[in-house]
C-alpha cells in the first residue's frame, strides 16, 4: 500500500521550472530520504507534498486520497523544519498543543497527546519553558514533538539536523531512526548530508536539478550508482574516476588510461563493453587493495603523495595514471609520503560509466 | 594533571611557570578619563547639545516671565519673578476669533483626531503588511507597487479631489472625515513598514503555523502579533507625532470648532490684534509640542524593551 504518491508533478516559478513531471511512490512505513545539493528541488518537492507550495501540474496522493489542492492541515502530515520554527512567545507545552487547539480537539485529549509526545521525546521537564531557554537539540526535539502530537501518518523533515553541531547531529540522527522504528510512520526526509541519508533511509532518492537521478536502497546507491552524478555525489572522499578507452586482448577487457591498463574482465557489465568505447572507470577508495598479494589481480605501482591519518582509517593520496587518487586503508597501516605502494583493484565492485551518456554500463 | 605525580624537580619548574604568568598584567584594563580623544568627543557633543537646547531654554524662561520683564529684553536671563500666569492663560483663556477658552479645546480636538487615526491606520496597515508579506496573493506585487508610489505623491496634489470625495460621502468638515484622511495617508509608509518587518520574520514559522492548521486571522493574532511589538511601537511613534503635528489637513478638512491644537496655536500666535504676549505664545507652543515629546520619552524606552523581548534566535 502506498502512503504517499506523486504523479507527474511539475512546478514552475514564472519561467523557471523547478520540478518537471516528477513521479514518486512511497510505501507505508517507509523512510525515504531526498538527497541532493542545494537548489536541486528537494525542499521544493517536500513543500509541495506538505501543501505549502501550489503545484503547477500533476497530482499528490496521501493514503490513496487525492490531496493536490487540500490545505496542509487536511493532508495528515506533520512537518519539522530546519530552523525549528517554534513559536517564540509560547511555552513548549503551548507549542505542542497549538495545532490541536486550532483544530478544537477537547482539552483532555490534548493533554494526553502532549504528555505522550513529551514522554517519547523525553522533554517532560521542559514543558513550561520558552523556546529561547532551550538548547538547539532540545528545540529540535520540541519541533519533532509538534509533528508527533498531530497523530499523522506522514512525517516530513526539512533538513532537521542542519542547524546542529556535529555531535548533536549524530545523536539526534540515532533518535530519529529509533523514533521511526517504534512509530513505523512514513517519513520523508530532506537532507544534503549523505551520511544522514545512508544511515537513516530505507530508500534514497538522489536529486539533481529537479530530476530524481536514482531511487534505491542505500547500499545499491553506494555500490551501484546509476550514473556519474550519483557516483560522485555519494561517498566521502568521493569515488576515483579514470577516463579511458576500452581495449580487448586475449579474451580479457581492459580500460586504458594514460598508459595504464586496468583489467576489467571481472566487472559485471550490463552490456558488453565495446573495444574503443570511451568510458569512465570509478573506484571507491576502500575498494583498492594496497600491498596485498592477490591471485588473478594485476598490480599497479604508485607513489604516496599525502597521508591523512583519521584514527580508524588512513587515507592515502596517490598518483596513478597521471592523476590523483585516494585510497582508504586500516588506520594502523602507515605510509610516509614518497613511499611506493603496489595496488590491486576489485573490479567486481567497481563502476563503469559511458563517457558520453554518463550512465552505468 | 601529570604534575601531581611528577618528581620534585618538575614540580618546581611547574611552579616557576605559574609565577611567571601571575606576574603579568591582571584585572581591569587601565583607562585614562581625560584623554585627548575623550575631550574632543565629549566637547563636541556638549556644544552641539547646548546649541539645540538653547531655543527650548529661551522658550521655557520666557514663558515663566511677566510681560514687563520680557520688555526689558534679556531673553537669556532667567526669570526674576516666576509666574505661571501665561501657562494658565494659554491653556484656558487665550482667544482665537470669538472663542476665548484657550488651547484646551484644540487639545481635546487633537486627541479625538489622533487616537482613532492612529489605531485604525495601524490596524489596517499591519494586516495589509502581513497579507503582502506572507500570503502572496495574485496581484500582490502590483498592489504593493501602487501603495509605495502613493508614498511619493505630494499631499497638496490630492487635497482638492479628497475634499470632493469627503463632501460626496457627507463627512466633509467633520472629525470622521479627518480621521479617514489621516488613515489613508498613513497607509503607504505604514504598510511598507509592516510588510518589511513581517517579511523579515522566519518564513518557516508561518509554514509551521499553516501545517498546524491556523488560518489567516489565527496566524495574525496568535503568531505574528505577539512577535511584532517593536514594529507596532515604531508605527505608533510615527503616527502619533505625524498626526499630532499635522497642520495642513487639520485646516483644510475641518471646521473651526474642530480645529486641532496646531491650527489653534497658529491662530493664537498669529493674531494681529492687541499686544503680542510672548510669554503666552511660548507657553502655548510648549504645550502643543509636549505630546509628541512625551510619546518619544515614554515609548522610546518601551521600544528598546520591545526589541530585547522579541529577540529570539532561531
Amino acid at each position: 500500500m502506498t502512503s504517499v504518491s506523486v504523479r507527474d508533478l511539475s512546478l514552475n516559478f514564472g519561467a523557471v521550472t523547478v520540478l518537471d513531471k516528477l513521479n514518486l511512490d512511497i510505501d507505508h512505513g517507509e523512510f525515504l530520504v531526498l538527497l541532493g545539493s542545494s537548489g536541486c528541488g528537494k525542499s521544493t518537492l517536500l513543500n509541495c507534498i506538505a501543501g505549502l507550495l501550489d503545484v503547477s501540474d500533476g497530482q499528490i496522493f496521501i493514503k490513496d486520497r487525492n490531496v493536490t489542492w487540500e490545505e496542509p492541515k487536511d493532508r495528515g502530515i506533520g512537518m519539522v523544519f530546519q530552523s525549528y520554527a517554534l513559536y517564540p512567545q509560547m511555552t513548549v507545552e503551548r507549542n505542542l498543543s497549538f495545532g490541536l487547539q486550532v483544530a478544537k480537539i477537547p482539552q483532555p485529549e490534548i493533554d494526553k497527546r502532549v504528555k505522550r509526545a513529551a514522554a517519547i521525546l523525553q522533554i517532560e521537564a521542559l514543558l513550561k519553558r520558552k523556546p529561547s531557554e532551550l538548547s538547539g537539540g532540545q528545540r529540535q526535539r520540541v519541533a519533532i514533538g509538534r509533528a508527533l502530537v498531530r497523530d499523522v501518518d506522514v512525517f516530513l523533515f526539512d533538513e532537521p539536523l542542519s542547524n546542529l553541531d556535529a555531535k548533536l547531529r549524530s545523536e539526534l540522527r540515532v533518535e530519529i531512526k529509533r523514533l521511526h522504528q517504534s512509530l513505523k510512520n512514513t517519513m520523508i526526509y530532506v537532507t544534503h548530508d549523505q551520511i544522514e541519508a545512508l544511515t537513516l533511509a530505507d530508500r534514497i532518492a538522489v536529486m539533481k536539478s529537479g530530476v530524481i537521478q536514482q531511487l534505491a536502497d542505500p547500499m545499491t546507491i553506494y555500490n551501484a550508482p546509476e550514473n556519474l552524478f550519483v557516483a560522485g555525489f555519494i561517498g566521502s572522499p568521493s569515488m576515483n574516476f579514470f577516463r579511458g578507452d576500452v581495449e580487448a586482448k586475449d579474451g580479457r577487457s581492459f580500460v586504458r588510461v594514460d598508459g595504464v591498463a586496468f583489467d576489467v574482465t571481472a566487472y559485471p557489465a550490463r552490456t558488453k563493453l565495446q573495444p574503443g568505447q570511451k568510458v569512465v572507470l570509478g573506484l571507491r577508495p576502500e575498494h583498492v587493495r594496497v600491498d596485498e598479494a592477490s591471485e588473478g589481480h594485476e598490480m599497479h605501482q604508485a607513489v604516496v603523495d599525502i597521508e591523512e591519518p583519521m584514527g580508524a582509517d588512513n587515507l592515502l593520496w596517490l598518483r596513478l595514471a597521471g592523476q590523483s587518487m585516494s585510497v582508504r586503508i586500516a588506520g594502523q597501516r602507515r605510509y610516509p609520503p614518497g613511499s611506493t605502494v603496489r595496488l590491486s583493484f576489485d573490479m567486481a565492485v567497481a563502476s563503469i560509466f559511458d563517457a558520453v551518456s554518463e550512465n552505468r554500463l | 594533571m601529570d604534575n601531581m605525580f611528577a618528581s620534585n624537580n618538575t614540580l618546581t619548574a611547574y611552579e616557576k611557570e605559574t609565577r611567571r604568568i601571575e606576574a603579568g598584567p591582571s584585572g581591569r584594563k587601565p583607562r585614562r578619563r581625560l584623554s585627548r580623544r575623550n575631550i574632543i568627543v565629549y566637547g563636541t557633543l556638549i556644544v552641539v547639545a547646548l546649541y539645540y537646547l538653547l531655543p527650548l531654554y529661551v522658550m521655557i524662561v520666557t514663558s515663566l516671565k511677566g510681560m514687563p520683564e520680557i520688555r526689558v529684553g534679556n531673553i537669556f536671563a532667567p526669570p526674576l519673578e516666576i509666574t505661571f500666569e501665561p501657562w494658565v492663560k494659554a491653556w484656558a483663556e487665550a482667544c482665537t476669533g470669538l472663542n476665548c477658552d484657550g488651547l484646551s479645546r484644540g487639545f481635546w480636538n487633537s486627541v479625538r483626531i489622533t487616537v482613532p487615526s492612529v489605531i485604525i491606520s495601524i490596524a489596517v496597515a499591519s494586516v495589509n503588511g502581513y497579507a503582502l508579506a506572507n500570503w502572496r496573493f495574485k496581484g500582490a506585487e502590483l498592489f504593493f507597487t501602487i501603495l509605495v508610489v502613493g508614498a511619493f505623491i505630494p499631499y497638496q496634489v490630492m487635497i482638492y479631489p479628497i475634499v470632493i470625495v469627503l463632501r460626496e460621502m457627507g463627512v466633509y468638515g467633520t472629525l470622521t472625515g479627518l480621521v479617514i484622511v489621516h488613515t489613508i495617508f498613513g497607509m503607504p509608509i505604514l504598510t511598507l513598514l509592516f510588510r518589511n518587518y513581517f517579511a523579515g520574520l522566519p518564513e518557516e514559522l508561518f509554514k509551521a503555523a499553516r501545517v498546524d492548521g491556523a488560518g489567516f486571522w489565527t496566524i495574525y493574532f496568535k503568531i505574528m502579533l505577539p512577535m511584532s511589538l517593536p514594529i507596532f511601537v515604531v508605527a505608533m511613534i510615527l503616527q502619533v507625532t505625524g498626526i499630532w503635528n499635522d497642520f495642513l489637513f487639520g485646516v483644510v478638512f475641518t471646521r473651526p470648532e474642530y480645529y486641532p491644537m496646531t491650527v489653534q496655536l497658529n491662530n493664537i500666535v498669529n493674531s494681529v490684534q492687541g499686544v503680542k504676549e510672548y510669554n503666552v505664545n511660548m507657553a502655548a507652543t510648549i504645550l502643543t509640542g509636549a505630546v509628541p515629546l512625551v510619546v518619544y520619552f515614554v515609548s522610546g524606552r518601551l521600544f528598546v524593551r520591545g526589541i530585547a523581548a522579541g529577540a529570539v534566535k532561531g
